[in-house]
């Protein structure tokens, strides 16, 4: 006899849903898996027999085949388990029918249903294809939930699987968990900053704009306090954003480190001796997400930038330019989003003390090296460069003037309104002629930065990121018009190896 | 290039260098000029501040006015600049080097060697082909301090070479200047610890002349460091030469700035945008600003 039930697979955040044959023969007891399968599946058949036997049902002593359609896709991973068993169980007569639900888990040997990695991309999948109930893990039950139109049911064992499919006791049914915008305070609030004033307004002002920015700074200024700082100036995901956050989280398996019902903007902030993999994508057979597509609508921090290979810098053009990023391995080539901004930190020069109190002990030929690595592959990329002095005389900075995350958030938040009111984007990725139309600048203006063209040798892109910044300093004040006041400010963060 | 030998004791042999307790016993020349009097050697940091450089060429320029030789070392920072100054006044100006005559060390002053051979001349004791090495330079600073009736150190860390400069001068007699600077500022440390041991402070071309009688009746008009001051100040919008009327010679924080002046960060940041477009300031490395004169 010959049975069915379904499952999924994931492709990159696609996924494709799986149809599980089963089929139970005559012939010596053999249990094969066919159907372009990595060896988690082929292991998969001691887990189902092992689950099976002690979920108190018999093995068919006869031969099962079961087939993964289509049978041309390569699948992998342990979340066919419980599909299988059921299909098993179906085609041998113990139960009834699957009765159109999805089912996704991994099997324990004694029948219990682990949790696997992707159920989020799974569900979105399978409600796309208009399959309305899925079966998984008890862990795996929030995450699925939250995809709309679909019923979720959370099974712990194999057997309770069973009873619910053949008609005995149903299995709970998970509710769809409230994405809520975060009230918690935030990790790290700008009013724990003293001073660093300057600093706070040009993140205050990359916020606003969704502008990449470099920080340089002697060790010790507070530079990765300031990044830690930084997402809380960014408003709350819409819901689709949140759930493509959650997606990727959920496919890399890290829905433990950020809730899949966060609306918080991720924050990943990778260590220099991250693999290229690790920060891009990649891995064995189909490629996983990296640090940068958890990255994805939030924010990647990279401390020490020059510290990173030159390889890792290079890799992150194309992501940074297109917003996504292309992985290509042996079985598949997979793109997954990564629209993030980048808050990358890095000492003024080797030793760190260039420009400090400490005298820097760097000699020309090495500062020169290490400029050209700090700001070579990805310079064009950053709209905004800052320093972050050492603060030497604290006692000239008022307390009272820090000002906390949730204020400037307020007005990075009316910022953003008025950009996405004008052009539906944010300015960070306004280019040429439409960012000169969305720049109307008055004649002072223009005088302005044709002279800071000459002066101070600003290159064509050079001369565009001034300009988007200063379209983003103008939303922040409220203005339509750039004036002379925001282009001057924004000539103050354009990126150094133009000066 | 002509590039000649001169030996202790033979026609052509600098006098001055007879002063000192070990001469050399030759050194290598190559340029159109020769030593001669007047001289003055204006010497310092090579991680020198804008105001540092600055007042550096204007000396350099002055002193060629002057009709004085500028001697220095030929090292990034102050010394370059004092090169810089004399050759732009038209004068001669003599470059004592630490290594080869033939090596141009730091690269990047290969121009300027160019024209310190066309109106002065290069000069040093190691053999041509000799490469930079650290031990030469205290040796090199002995030459300098010998050839030069006065010195004036613009800027000095504590460990500078210009202190070993001067330090040789106060040996030979010669004259010591020093530019003096803020207490915080680590370029002026060394020449302020000079002027407390002693040294006269540079606080103007006239003090130079206190120093030198003979260079007197040759100045020109007195060299004028407000000029460019007030020719960039008078443009400015108030706002603006507000900002910079607080800034002080020293480079300082935008930070610092906004709170003295009770101003928030975006309209400091703007100003300063400002002024360095005027030209009136610039950016230093590590987030301080400071004015171009």
């Amino acid at each position: 006899m010959i049975a069915c039930a379904t499952s999924c697979s994931t492709y990159g955040l696609a996924g494709i849903p799986i149809r599980v044959e089963a089929d139970i023969a005559n012939g010596l007891p053999n249990f094969t898996v066919v159907g372009l399968t990595d060896r988690a599946i082929q292991e998969a058949r001691e887990r189902v027999r092992s689950a099976i036997r002690n979920s108190d049902f018999p093995f068919p002593a006869q031969r099962v085949t079961v087939n993964l359609a289509p049978a041309e896709v390569p699948k992998e991973g342990t979340g066919f388990d419980l599909a299988i068993a059921i299909a098993v169980l179906i085609a041998d007569g113990r139960i009834g029918r699957a009765d159109g639900a999805a089912l996704v888990g991994e099997l324990a040997l004694g029948g219990a249903i682990r949790p696997v990695t992707g159920v989020l991309p799974m569900a979105r999948c399978l409600a796309a294809h208009g399959v309305r109930r899925l079966i998984v893990a008890s862990e795996n039950a929030e995450e699925a939930a939250l995809v709309d139109g679909l019923e979720v049911l959370a099974a712990p064992t194999l057997r309770a699987c069973a009873a619910h499919l053949s008609g005995g006791r149903p299995l709970d049914r998970c509710r769809a968990p409230a994405l809520l915008p975060a009230e918690q305070p935030p990790d790290v609030d700008l009013a724990a900053i003293r001073g660093q004033s300057a600093a706070k307004r040009a993140l205050e002002i990359a916020a606003a704009g969704g502008h990449n920015v470099l920080m340089t700074g002697p060790p010790g200024a507070g530079k990765t306090m300031l990044a830690g700082a930084f997402p809380w100036l960014l408003p709350d995901l819409p819901v689709d954003h949140a759930l493509e956050v959650a997606a990727i989280y959920s496919l890399r398996g890290a829905l433990r480190e950020r809730a899949a019902t966060s609306l918080r903007p991720p924050f990943r902030a990778p260590h220099h001796s991250v693999s290229r993999a690790g920060l891009v994508g990649g891995g064995t057979g189909v490629a996983l997400p990296g640090e940068i597509s958890l990255a994805h609508r939030g924010v990647l921090f990279m401390d020490e930038l020059c510290e990173f290979p030159r390889t890792h810098l290079e890799a992150l053009r194309q992501p940074l330019e297109e917003r996504r990023v292309t992985v290509v391995r042996a079985r598949a080539a997979v793109t997954y989003p990564s629209e993030f901004m980048l808050v990358a930190a890095a000492n003024p020069c080797p030793c760190g003390h260039l420009g400090d109190d400490q005298p820097c002990r760097c000699s020309p030929r090495l500062l020169q090296e290490y400029q050209s690595r700090l700001s070579g592959p990805i310079k064009d990329r950053i709209d905004l460069t800052m320093t972050v002095p050492r603060q030497q005389y604290a006692e000239i900075f008022d307390a009272a003037a820090d000002e906390p995350s949730a204020i400037v958030r307020a007005r990075v938040d009316a910022a953003r309104a008025r950009q996405h009111a004008r052009q539906d984007a944010l300015n960070s990725v306004l280019q040429g002629a439409e960012l000169r139309a969305r720049c109307r600048l008055g004649a002072s203006a223009s005088r302005l930065l044709a002279r800071s063209g000459e002066r101070l040798r600003l290159s064509a892109r050079g001369f565009f990121r001034v300009l988007r910044v200063a379209r983003t300093i103008a939303d922040l004040a409220g203005d339509d018009a750039v004036g002379e006041d925001a282009l001057a400010e924004a000539i103050r963060y354009r990126t150094g190896a133009d000066a | 290039m002509r590039e000649r030998t001169l030996l202790r004791g033979r026609a052509g042999w600098p006098e001055r260098f007879e002063h000192l307790q070990q001469p050399p016993q030759r050194i290598w020349i190559a340029g159109s000029a020769r030593p001669r009097l007047p001289a003055v050697a204006v010497v310092g940091s090579r991680l020198a501040t804008p105001a540092g450089v600055d007042i550096a060429r204007s000396i350099g320029r002055g002193l060629a006015g002057a009709g004085a030789q500028v001697i220095s070392g030929m090292a990034r920072g102050i010394d370059g600049a004092a090169h810089h100054g004399a050759v732009d006044g038209g004068g001669e100006t003599i470059a004592v080097l630490g290594c080869g005559i033939d090596v141009c060390y730091p690269a990047e002053h290969a121009r300027l060697r160019r024209a310190i051979l066309t109106s002065g001349c290069v000069i040093s004791e190691e053999p041509p082909g000799t490469p930079p090495l650290k031990h030469h330079f205290p040796k090199r600073n002995r030459l300098i301090a010998a050839l030069a009736q006065a010195v004036v150190v613009v800027e000095a860390t504590p460990n500078s070479g210009a202190l070993s400069t001067a330090r040789w001068a106060v040996d030979l007699g010669r004259e010591v200047l020093a530019v003096p600077g803020s207490i915080r500022s680590p370029q002026s440390e060394g020449t302020n610890l000079l002027i407390r041991d002693g040294a006269r402070p540079y606080l103007g071309f006239g003090d130079l002349l206190d120093a030198l009688p003979e260079l007197g009746p040759l100045l020109p008009l007195p060299i004028d460091a407000k000029s460019a001051e007030q020719r960039i100040s008078h443009r400015l919008a108030p706002e603006l030469a507000e900002i910079l009327t607080r800034m002080g010679s020293t480079p300082v924080l935008p930070d610092e700035l906004a709170a003295t002046l009770g101003l928030s960060a975006a309209v400091v940041a703007s100003r300063l945008g400002s002024l360095e477009l005027e030209g009136a300031i610039l950016s230093l490395p590590g987030g301080r600003v400071a004015r171009t004169f």
